[in-house]
């Protein structure tokens, strides 16, 4: 206790923006204002986005942006609003206040069958797949908005065209089920699979959308290592190969350190900070919020004896 | 429909077309064309008693398979399905008498009228779902009987309608064998036309409300357009069922579709299996048959031994109804997945028959 007094002298100073040197410059402190906001080729714009759910603030003016090809990832404690922001993004929330720009339009007020046919795609935390449909169909659901056919083409099948365009789609999901490795499954119920199986399917499912931007909610949550070097790796592809921006959630540091482009964290709703990875990963809020304010002394102490 | 399903060894398929067939495999299909080339012979072979009960399969089950769309793919409770079909057996005569268009034709329009009332009482769908749009449909189930004993503009009120039989080339068709047949081409395309719609996009989209809707609006379903969507194609089928009733009985009474009648219907897809186009089929004739089976089985009890032993005498009739009640609560308790599920199970006992461990 007798230390918390200093520590709490640095933070203060550290919201001054009066940090140690080597800071990076694309590093963004929140408090710090906003230095390189407002480019021209950002994909996705949150501006002071806002969400309460009666008293509940679950995000308060969370601003920040992520460029066309980027690998985004948000990080947080539990409960800090990153699912809350994802939802803001996709449609599932509406927020309170603040807008949302992706591809330059205001999506803030869009329903989310809207957005999925502007480019937005999502995978969920919980599972969500449709769990009585085969693989294939489930994936098939993704390629709702790109065909053509209807309620009255649709059944007429062989007369109308339908059965070429499903086939032709077809063909173009069988690479996206070859590039998640998920062709021994296709045939399956999607309920009937294994964990680590059904968040490929969704994984699929949301390539399927061919979307611009993914945002995916923890999609190496409860796998073991091999199934996260397996996720990690198509996400990497996914962004590198198909050319997707990708907003990811994710509580694996090593995962999140390694792959990402920029990271922002966000802590009781609050963003806390934005940056390269290493950076964020350095920053002393960002320790605070993961380790705890009455660690601070341990935490200076162990740095000195790893230094 | 999708599964993990089982195939004979070496039955490979090398595209698209033959792995995105409506049937599993050559010999289901072969076998369901074998079946309705049975139906075309049997005019043949059985007389006028099972023509007729072939029939009411036939049009009950184009309307059962219209609520399987809604209550099997789509997840929407519906107990007022009989007043659609009723919708559909008004329609038909009266847009036979106001234009003279044919009577072949109208049943077709009677079914996107039908399908047109169901769209307006699939609205509240779009805002309400589980128990509480039941009551909603309840709501439609009461309204429309009103307006049907009130309207008789367009039902003949009390006396009811009289309708015209089908006619091809001016020539009527009052012959139960004949209006088999119209009923069983009717029965084949509306089958066909759900089993293609399960496996394009819009059959898609409704599996994919009824499993989660919301992920499958973040796919890009748009979930009010389907989910009303969905009361209109299955007020269609409705429609062209009790179109098919109107003409094939040639009078329609107002009070035919009642809550019974509506529950009955969700008996049949419930007994043939949520969510199976064929299951419809297999549940409505294991709707119609019941009776007639429990009627045969009392007349052979009727003074035979038993009779006499437990004195049952008038009390026998009750007891067919309480041995169709009866047979329902059993099949729902054994066989819960319908007896599409049972028939699935079938087929994979005889592809592993000699080695099935």
């Amino acid at each position: 206790m007798r230390y918390s007094a200093i520590t709490n002298q640095n933070r203060k100073l550290s919201v001054a923006g009066l940090k140690p040197a080597n800071r990076g410059e694309t590093m963004v402190d929140v408090d710090g204002a906003s230095a390189d906001r407002a480019d021209g080729d950002a994909l996705l714009e949150a501006r002071d986005v806002s969400l309460a759910f009666g008293g509940v603030r679950a995000l308060s003016q969370v601003s920040f942006q992520v460029k066309r090809g980027e690998l985004f990832s948000i990080i947080g404690p539990n409960g800090a609003g990153k699912t809350s922001m994802v939802n803001c993004i996709s449609g599932r929330y509406s927020p309170t206040e603040g807008r949302i720009r992706f591809k330059g339009r205001d999506i803030t007020r869009l329903r989310p069958s809207a957005r999925a046919e502007l480019g937005l795609g999502r995978t969920f935390q919980n599972l969500a797949l449709f769990g009585h449909m085969s693989v294939l169909d489930n994936i098939m659901v993704g390629r709702h908005n790109i065909l053509k056919n209807n309620f009255v083409t649709g059944p007429l099948y062989w007369l109308g065209g339908a059965q070429k365009e499903e086939l032709e789609h077809r063909r173009e999901i069988e690479e996206i089920i070859d590039f998640l490795e998920i062709q021994h499954v296709r045939r399956a119920v999607a309920g009937t699979l294994p964990y680590g199986l059904r968040k490929r399917v969704e994984l699929a499912r949301a390539v399927a959308l061919k979307p611009d931007l993914m945002l995916l909610d923890e999609p190496m949550a409860g796998m073991n290592l091999e199934e996260k070097e397996d996720m990690a790796r198509f996400v990497i592809d996914l962004n590198e190969e198909w050319g997707m921006t990708v907003i990811m959630i994710e509580h694996d540091m090593g995962v999140v350190m390694d792959i990402s482009h920029r990271v922002m964290v966000l802590d009781f709703g609050k963003k806390i900070a934005e940056g390269q990875p290493e950076e964020v990963m350095a920053h002393p809020r960002v320790r605070r919020a993961y380790l705890g304010e009455e660690d601070d002394d341990d935490l200076a102490s162990g740095e000195e004896e790893a230094a | 429909m999708a599964g993990a399903m089982m195939r004979p060894c070496g039955d490979f398929r090398t595209s698209y077309r033959a792995d995105t067939t409506i049937f599993a495999d050559a010999f289901s299909r072969n076998s369901v064309i074998a079946g309705v080339g049975l139906l075309i012979l049997s005019p043949w072979v059985l007389d006028a008693y099972w023509m007729n009960l072939f029939i009411q399969i036939g049009y009950l089950g184009i309307a059962a398979l219209g609520l399987n769309i809604l209550v099997g793919f789509t997840g929407q409770i519906s107990i007022g399905h009989a007043v659609f079909f009723g919708f559909g057996a008004f329609a038909s005569p009266f847009i036979n008498e106001q234009t003279g268009i044919p009577v072949l034709l109208c049943i077709p329009l009677a079914g996107l009228m039908t399908a047109a009332v169901g769209l307006l009482f699939g609205v509240p769908a779009a805002r309400i779902k589980g128990l509480y749009l039941a009551i909603a449909t309840l709501a439609a189930q009461f309204i429309l009987e009103d307006f049907f004993a009130r309207a008789s503009w367009f039902t003949g009120g009390v006396a009811g309608a009289m309708t015209n039989p089908i006619s091809i080339a001016g020539y009527d068709l009052y012959e139960d064998w004949q209006f088999f047949y119209i009923v069983l081409g009717f029965v084949v395309i509306m089958y066909l036309a759900a089993a293609n719609m399960m496996r394009t996009r819009d059959g898609r989209a409704f599996i994919a409300v009824r499993d989660h809707y919301l992920s499958a609006e973040i796919m890009g379903v748009n979930l009010t357009k389907y989910r009303v969507m969905s009361f209109g194609v299955s007020s269609f089928y409705a429609g062209v069922g009790g179109a098919l009733y109107a003409h094939y009985l040639g009078f329609v009474s107002i009070e035919a579709f009642n809550i019974l009648f509506s529950i009955q219907f969700l008996g049949m897809i419930i007994i043939g299996g949520l969510g199976s186009v064929m299951g419809s089929l297999m549940g409505t004739a294991f709707m119609v048959f019941l009776p007639e089976a429990m009627d045969a089985l009392a007349r052979m009890v009727e003074g035979g031994w038993l009779d006499r032993a437990l004195n049952l005498q008038s009390s026998i009739n009750n007891l067919r109804e309480m041995a169709i009640g009866a047979a329902i609560i059993l099949f729902l308790i054994f066989e819960p997945d319908g007896l599409a599920h049972r028939w699935r199970q079938i087929k994979a006992y005889w592809k592993l028959y000699p080695f099935s461990y």
